[in-house]
Parts: structure tokens; sequence; C-alpha cells
């Protein structure tokens, strides 16, 4: 059963501050998953604790750096039900676990952290990982003529 | 960083893979050690076997991706428990 709006509010405001856009509905998520190009970091948010101590502070800190992906949003893993089950259906074969991240570029998913590599740990270790795999993927390709 | 339990020990609210000296492993949420055995929830095991993957093969894919949450709760016993580790420690390549 979801928790409280009011007690999740702040929980979302932690990411949206931070620039990354909520997709509260399956069709939110559609629309965000149908753009292909660039980079893009989806973030499943939950209510636990590694959500609170590691991962979403993990995440702030990394987007204050640079490469950073092209877009980033977010869903709530047992609060916006329809859209986080629409979100994970994009990576099925993987076991759904939340807090998690997935890395997309041009469309393919090319880096996931599951909830077992934030529990622990803290949030400038997430931000550490998060910002080796943005300096891998989210560089752009020098033009070449 | 610590949980809301924290009378359930270091481990409680990790994921670590218990191994046994024999052909299975399991991996799953720590909810707590006790003289009786690990008490894991969610979790997956594997059945070291003739054309299966190994132990260590399959760990280490559980540590990419996770592992699917087959039995709610389980308990291993601690006469069975070789090793514990967090599954977050094991490497990935």
């Amino acid at each position: 059963m979801p928790y409280s709006p009011l007690l999740v509010k702040p929980m979302r405001e932690e990411l949206t501050s931070a620039g990354v856009e909520e997709l509260l509905t399956a069709a939110d998520v559609d629309r965000w998953m149908a753009q292909h190009e660039g980079t893009a970091l989806l973030i499943v948010n939950s209510v636990c604790g590694c959500a609170a101590g590691a991962a979403r502070p993990g995440v702030r800190a990394a987007l204050q750096g640079a490469p950073r992906p092209d877009r980033v949003a977010t869903v709530f893993a047992g609060q916006d039900l329809e859209a986080t089950a629409r979100a994970r259906a994009a990576f099925a074969d993987i076991p759904p676990s939340s807090p998690s991240m997935a890395l997309y570029k041009d469309g393919e998913l090319v880096y996931f952290v599951p909830r077992h590599r934030i529990e622990g740990r803290t949030g400038q270790e997430i931000a550490a990982d998060l910002a080796q795999a943005f300096e891998r993927w989210c560089v752009a390709a020098p033009a070449t003529r | 960083m610590g949980t809301f339990h924290n009378d359930k020990g270091e481990l409680h609210g990790i994921t670590v893979v218990v191994d046994t000296d024999g052909p299975d492993v399991f991996v799953g949420r720590c909810h707590e050690v006790t003289p009786a055995g690990v008490v894991l929830l969610d979790v997956d095991v594997h059945s070291e076997a003739p054309g299966a993957a190994s132990k260590d093969e399959w760990v280490r894919r559980a540590a990419r991706f996770g592992v699917w949450g087959r039995h709610r709760h389980l308990v291993v016993p601690s006469a069975r428990v070789a090793s514990i580790r967090r599954l977050g420690d094991v490497a990935t390549e």
C-alpha cells in the first residue's frame, strides 16, 4: 500500500529540485522512453533507507558535475505503481529492485545500478560511480568530417 | 549506513551471498544472523550441477543485475553456512 503523499513529498522533491523530471503515469513513461536520441538516466526512487542515505544524495551530487545525461527522470516505486511497472518493463529481464538506476544511450540500456550496489554505501560513493558512468557514456563523440 | 533496525546486526537490510559447502548458494536480503541460521528475504538459490552455471558464474551475474525473489522468506541453517558476504562486494567483470 502506498505511503501517505505527505510523507513521500520530500523524497520526491529531493530529486525534482535537482532538475529530475518526475514520471507519474504510464503515459509519462511512454513519452519519456519514446525519445531515443542522446543519453538518459532513469531513477527508481523508493522510501527505503538506502534511497534516503545514498541513492538520492548520490544522484544529486553526480548531476552537479559534467558530463551528465541529456535527460534525467524518476518513477517512485510503491507510490506511482503504474508508472513504475511501465518503466521496469523497459528492462524486464533485470530483477526489479528499488532504489535502482538505468542509464540509456540512444535508447539502449548501457549501465544499471541495482539496489544491492547502493545499500550500505554513501552518497559520495554512489555519486562517484555515476560520475564514472557518465564519463564513459555521456561524453559526445567528436564530430567527424 | 544504518537501517531502522539496528538490533538486527550490521547485515540487516543488506543483500548477501550465503555460500554452502554443498552445491547450493543463496542470494537474498539479510534480515538477521542468528545462532540457528541466516534469515533471508526475497531469496534466490542456485544449485551447481553438471551443465548448469557454476556457483561463481551465477553469483557474478547476480552481482550485475540482482536476483529474482523466488522465496519470500528462507532460513539457511548455520550448519550449512560456509560463508556470508555482501553481494555488492562481488566483482562483476
